[in-house]
């Protein structure tokens, strides 16, 4: 692969996070290996409870560690993140690696103005003065698409639409200009309207600034329009791993090929639309041992997965765990 | 079966130290349709447009400030206020957040009985009879009826809420967001058998949703809402086609495609319309933003423009 030769950014190996339930771990990210190259878009796709923001959130271990635990390797530019000190940490956190949430609302300061809210990263990582921090408040505010930052530097968060609080929170993010931002679902909140917008802005920052992102998903228009690459989650684990192109174009894993045919296309008035058997499994009674997608296929009899599930390579760069894709079929009524 | 006239809802602005009404938002304003028999119309709009208030209406929650609503011949709003009418019978509804819609300390026998003890005289056995049936419309087990709602899933709950809504076979459904708190697959799932069910029983929904693909899939025909206002109302092809005013076109352009190769495509598409939208504002928008009547263009297609 060509892209071998290119030095990742940030990688993920055997990385696994757990969290307490009554006394016990049970691991929620189970396994998974990622590398994420410079100037990427790298979609994680998944439901609610496969994983995808736990995995998320221990790259810059904002997880409470009073009931979870992280083992494995985060590697960013030849440290292990997981074994810094909280210093070391804060230096990168927020500077090299920033993130963008889900509710603008409450990931901003409802008691400061938008303004001091994007300079307080500035504060933190860089030597400027005042004028200097405000120039460059003023300026981020411009570049995420506000027509009149100055009204905006002043405003407080309530004042702001949804679709403007999110651009705040994405000027908080770009403020130094970081390496790789990770966006757990940046555009859920917002309407129809917003979110192409939105996506439009971050495609073009992502562009202009040359940085990765990290876009955690549960929508597949969304991995669509923005990713170059794709983790597809279940259950903890990377179930498939292509380019966007590969993804939606032929799609392996039966968990994507359900996924996909799950959609109500804007563009088929097919009647059914095929629902997948059973629901995601909690936390606790995740099953552990072969492919973990099995019993929500009933009709695919155990012969074809694997007992010990495996990646294998359809074609360079496109990764599915499991045999059994290879003889998937829908089920029949 | 269902006509609603120029309805207009607005609420109060109260202001000043004695609270005085200093104005209305006007969350309705003037909004004209009907449902037939086994219809699904679909009602979409980004938030603050009014279409949930729409459905409120329907249901005698709010108060109107104009226009009237009529449900087979007759008034609606002389029932409001009235627990044990037969209008409270034919007229139910669904809700988007359904944990919060179940009482979280009744059993789900409980809660799918609850309209079938307000209005029906039903001997204990015969009530769980028809609970069974209901939940097995739902495709769901009678064993589950004696669970309480947080035991479920987030896709079984809202399933039960619909078994509760056809508990007392109404005629139509106001389904508000009723798959967009649901994950995908789960999606797909209550969108089945909210289907299967309207054909079992002859139902007409009103679908209020801002998933234009959930919509597309389950309606028939389609209100796009904008300020209060319809500013489109057509059949399915007119909408997706065809879309004539500029917000409607706003919204389609917005719909992510599938296809990574069509990005560049849909990224220009959408700035020409946002262009656009700037540029011809006014040919759809009055002066104070208000959206025009809505004019015939053929049959089912109706576009509000000058």
């Amino acid at each position: 692969m060509e892209e071998k030769q290119e030095k990742a950014l940030i990688s993920l190996r055997n990385l696994q996070v757990s969290f307490k339930i009554e006394g016990q771990y049970y691991n929620a990210v189970d396994g998974v290996d990622l590398e994420i190259m410079p100037n990427e878009v790298f979609a994680i796709v998944g439901e609610s409870g496969s994983g995808k923001t736990a995995l998320a959130l221990s790259i810059s271990r904002l997880h409470n560690m009073n009931y979870t635990r992280i083992s494995g390797h985060i590697l960013y530019n030849d440290e292990n993140l997981l074994e810094l000190s909280e210093r070391r940490l804060n230096k990168i956190r927020g500077a090299d690696i920033s993130m963008i949430f889900q509710d603008p609302l409450t990931s901003l300061n409802p008691l400061i103005r938008v303004g001091p809210q994007i300079e307080e990263t500035l504060v933190y990582h860089t030597n400027m003065n005042k004028t200097q921090k405000k120039e460059r408040a003023l300026e981020l505010l411009n570049q995420v698409g506000i027509r009149n930052p100055d009204v905006t530097y002043q405003s407080y968060p309530h004042e702001l639409s949804g679709g403007m609080r999110q651009r705040a929170v994405i000027a908080v993010a770009l403020a130094c200009k970081p390496s790789l931002v990770i966006a757990d679902e940046p555009t859920t909140a917002l309407d129809v309207t917003l979110q192409a917008q939105i996506l439009d802005l971050l495609r073009a920052l992502q562009r202009e600034m040359q940085s990765s992102v990290i876009l955690i998903t549960h929508d597949l228009g969304v991995v669509a329009e923005m990713a170059t690459r794709v983790a597809v989650m279940y259950a903890g684990q990377i179930v498939e791993m292509a380019s966007a192109q590969q993804l939606f174009k032929n799609p392996r894993h039966p968990y994507t090929r359900s996924l996909l045919a799950s959609i109500p296309h804007a563009d088929s008035e097919n009647d059914r639309l095929n629902a997948i058997k059973g629901i995601v499994p909690t936390l606790k009674y995740l099953p552990r041992q072969g492919c973990r997608f099995s019993h929500r296929t009933p009709w695919i009899p155990q012969s074809e997965h694997e007992a010990d599930p495996k990646y294998h390579e359809v074609s360079p760069g496109h990764k599915v765990m499991c045999t059994c894709h290879e003889t998937f079929r829908f089920e029949t009524a | 079966m269902l006509e609603v006239k120029d309805l207009k809802i607005y609420y109060p602005i109260r202001g000043g130290i004695l609270g005085r009404v200093v104005d209305y938002v006007r969350a309705v304003d003037g909004v004209t349709f009907t449902v037939e028999p086994r219809q699904t119309i679909g009602l979409v709009g980004e938030s603050g447009s009014g279409k949930s208030t729409i459905g409120k209406a329907i249901l005698g929650l709010v108060p109107l400030a104009g226009g009237s609503i009529h449900f087979n011949g007759e008034d609606i709003t002389k029932h409001i206020g009235k627990n044990r009418s037969p209008y409270r019978k034919s007229v139910q509804m669904i809700f988007q957040d359904v944990l919060s819609s179940l009482n979280s300390k009744k059993r789900v026998l409980d809660v799918i009985a609850e309209p079938l003890r307000n209005f029906e005289n039903m001997t204990k056995a015969e009530e769980r009879k028809r609970v069974d049936e209901l939940l097995s419309i739902v495709g769901m087990s009678p064993d589950n009826a004696l669970k309480y709602p947080h035991e479920f899933s987030g896709g079984q709950r809202q399933r039960i809420g619909v078994a509760r809504a056809i508990a007392l076979r109404p005629k139509l459904i106001v389904a508000d967001e009723p798959v967009s708190a649901l994950d995908l697959s789960i999606q797909a799932q209550v969108l089945n058998y909210m289907k299967d069910v309207q054909e079992e029983m002859g139902l007409s929904y009103l679908f209020i949703s801002h998933d234009l693909g959930v919509v597309k899939h389950m309606c028939e025909y389609l209100a796009i809402m904008h300020n209060g206002r319809f500013v489109e109302f057509g059949s399915r092809k007119d909408i997706y086609s065809d879309p004539v005013h500029i917000y409607t076109r706003k919204l389609i352009a917005s719909i992510p495609s599938m296809d990574p190769d069509d990005r560049e495509k849909n990224e220009q598409q959408r700035d020409i319309i946002s262009r656009e939208y700037t540029e011809r504002y006014k040919d759809f928008y009055q002066e104070n933003g208000k959206v025009y009547d809505l004019k015939k263009r053929n049959e089912t297609h109706y576009v509000a423009t000058l």
